[in-house]
């Protein structure tokens, strides 16, 4: 832990038994106290919210933070692009666009924005189930009123390359918020914190690697069938829509239910458990806490 | 018995027994409680005492389910409930299922949850990804995890009671595994034990990629082994199991002995979970090479 309190210059840490002393150089220890120096927050990133087909539940969520946000956009985040919240018409250059929604491929306009934010971001986020998978929007057919014709929509991976996965319906605030706190660090924290924030989001990163499609299905094929399940419940616990239910211990999804948002798998122990993250849960947790006070 | 206190640091055991502050043998100062637990009562005594404090509102135990001997993820919120869902069931009860319902349904701020090493896993990792647990995070007040080997389906007990132990699943009274056998208690008194080698081919196959014998994750985690008979070995590992730890001890919820003057003590926990994680361990690099030039999954390397 004692790497933890370094990382974030918390005090939170500081109960914990510093990490092993090694021998070092008089370089490393002028190096250090220079680090030591520096205000645990530097510079500020840039975060657009690119809005496709959506409903606006993941924008939703990201306010969920409340005070929470508030703390993000004032020590750690400048908001310049956003329909709702900015007031900027073009998509600029930014570090971190969070890109909300599927893309309808007959609306010429949302095609061109998600290359367009592709182009202008250092890393794009898929937030939520459509962004990632689709999710509801798999089952749009067009037909409805003022745009019928718009009737085909794809997860933003299907054209362009996407850096990190929030996956769910809506996604938590929560996990917006950890995902946000630790890009943060990644782009603008010194390398103990980069490295945390890099082992932190590569399962998220992995997610986007593996594709665009998600069902409860994936259960069976990636977590049962693969004889890896243990009957945690877990994948029920994460389905907004209730569709799974145990069965003597193992998932039975509904699948007239499911509306494809990835929740469950990604919730799942078995589909990703990286032991150089998860056991440091109460460090971890203590700097998020204290760095959004 | 005084509580001895051996270091305040969190001890780096060498992985195998996680990280913890305090290691204990000890037992519930209920005699209720201790008539109906499995071992000493910790996971009973300390939910009782969390609930009565208002450290919890309630907490997800593995209540009687549809059939003898079938747990269910169920949501006590008095001390009756907790104390009807004492006992160990030696099959899956999906804990973790019930978690954001917990918050939702049942109205619950401060929760409490009792699992195998497997489902902790499950909780830490719903707290720092959680992605589909919308407000979970912050509501788990005490997760207290259960020593685990191995875990079954309710069909393979049912098939080890009936036809190997030929017994009724109504007819039992408890059972257990410990000094290498799984042990069948009747009603009326009639003991059968099975060897392990019996058990082994109806484990749950996801149980052969576990890496984790003492609930590592746990806030404080408890299981027979190394305590003697009627005793639980105990440990206490992050700063919040600490806390309710400590209020419970100074409320004289428990009997304790220093881990060191019980036998089998701590020995014999590192036996086991070194034993268990190194098999295990070697199942995960073996299911790499399962096919021909084609491998099976290994989550611990990502969801891919
Ligand atoms: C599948 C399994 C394997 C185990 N293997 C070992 C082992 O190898 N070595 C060892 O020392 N201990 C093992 N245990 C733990 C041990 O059997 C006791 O559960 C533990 O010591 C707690 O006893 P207690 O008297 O403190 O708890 P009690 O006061 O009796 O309470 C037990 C609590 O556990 C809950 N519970 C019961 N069954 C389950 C279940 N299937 N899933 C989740 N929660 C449940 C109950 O609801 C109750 O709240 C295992 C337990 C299980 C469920
Ligand atoms: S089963 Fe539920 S959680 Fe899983 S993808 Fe379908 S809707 Fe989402
Ligand atoms: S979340 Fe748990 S119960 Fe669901 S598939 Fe994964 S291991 Fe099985
Ligand atoms: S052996 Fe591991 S995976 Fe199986 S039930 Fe126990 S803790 Fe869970």
């Amino acid at each position: 832990m004692g790497l933890l309190s370094r990382i974030f210059g918390t005090k939170s840490a500081s109960s914990e038994p510093k990490a092993k002393p090694a021998v070092k150089s008089d370089v490393e220890k002028k190096a250090e106290t220079i680090k030591k120096e520096e205000k645990p927050v530097a510079d500020k990133i840039t975060v657009g919210h690119v809005h496709m087909s959506g409903c606006t539940g993941c924008l939703v969520s990201l306010a969920d933070n409340y005070g929470g946000l508030l703390t993000i956009l004032d020590k750690y985040a400048d908001l310049v692009y956003g329909l709702t919240l900015a007031d900027v018409r073009h998509i600029p250059k930014m570090d971190v666009a969070l890109v909300e929604g599927s893309v309808c491929i007959q609306d010429k306009l949302s095609v061109h924005e998600i290359k367009e934010a592709r182009e202008k971001a250092a890393v794009v986020v898929a937030v939520g189930g459509c962004a990632c998978y689709g999710n509801i929007t798999r089952f749009g057919r067009g037909g409805q009123p003022n745009q019928p014709q718009h009737e085909s929509y794809l997860p933003i991976g299907d054209l362009i390359k996407v850096d990190v996965y929030i996956p769910g319906c809506a996604p938590t605030p929560q996990l917006i918020r950890n995902v946000c706190v630790m890009a943060y660090l990644l782009l603008k924290g010194n390398k103990d914190q980069q490295e945390l924030a890099k082992k932190y989001l590569t399962p998220l990163m992995q997610l986007a690697d593996r594709g665009t499609e998600a069902c409860g299905c994936d259960l069976m094929y990636d977590v049962v069938n693969q004889g890896l399940c243990m009957g945690c419940g877990s994948c029920a616990a994460a389905c907004p829509v209730r569709a799974i239910t145990h069965e003597y211990g193992k998932p039975n999804v509904n699948r007239e239910m499911c509306i494809k948002c990835g929740a469950c798998y990604a919730q799942c122990p078995r589909s990703f458990f990286n032991f150089d993250v998860i056991p440091e849960f109460e460090g971890i947790m203590d700097a998020i806490d204290a760095a959004l006070k | 018995m005084p509580l001895m206190r051996h270091s305040n640091e969190v001890r780096e055991m060498a992985g195998e027994l996680g990280k913890y502050k305090l290691c204990v043998s000890a037992r519930s100062a209920d005699k209720a409680i201790l008539k109906k637990a499995q071992d000493g009562g910790i996971v009973t005594q300390l939910f009782k005492f969390a609930l009565e404090e208002g450290i919890i509102d309630g907490a997800i135990v593995a209540g009687p389910g549809d059939e003898p001997w079938r747990p269910r993820p169920f949501i006590a919120t008095t001390v009756e409930e907790l104390m009807s869902s004492s006992g160990t069931k030696y099959n899956i009860s999906p804990q973790v299922s019930w978690i954001k319902e917990a918050t939702r349904s049942y109205g619950l701020d401060k929760i409490g949850i009792v699992g195998t090493p497997c489902q902790m896993q499950a909780v830490r990792k719903g707290q720092l990804y959680p992605v589909g647990l919308r407000d979970v995070p912050d509501k788990i007040k005490l997760a207290i995890g259960i020593f685990c080997m191995e875990n079954f389906s309710y069909q393979s007990v049912k098939q080890l009671v009936e036809d190997h132990a030929a017994m009724k699943m109504e007819a039992v009274k408890k059972m257990e595994i410990g000094k290498g056998k799984f042990w069948v208690y009747g009603q009326r008194g009639q003991v059968v034990q099975l060897p392990l080698k019996v058990t082994h081919k109806y484990e749950q196959p996801g149980c052969h990629v576990c890496l984790d014998y003492v609930a590592n994750l746990a806030d404080v985690s408890t299981g027979s082994v190394g305590s003697p008979d009627g005793w639980s070995t105990v440990f206490v590992r992050t700063r919040n199991g600490d806390d309710i730890w400590s209020k419970a001890i100074a409320a004289g919820c428990f009997e304790t002995k220093p881990i060191e003057q019980v036998k089998p003590g701590l020995e014999l926990v590192t036996k086991l979970a070194t034993e268990k994680i190194t098999k295990n361990q070697k199942t995960v690099e073996e299911r790499a090479k399962f096919g021909v030039n084609k491998g099976l999954r290994n989550p611990y390397l990502g969801p891919k």
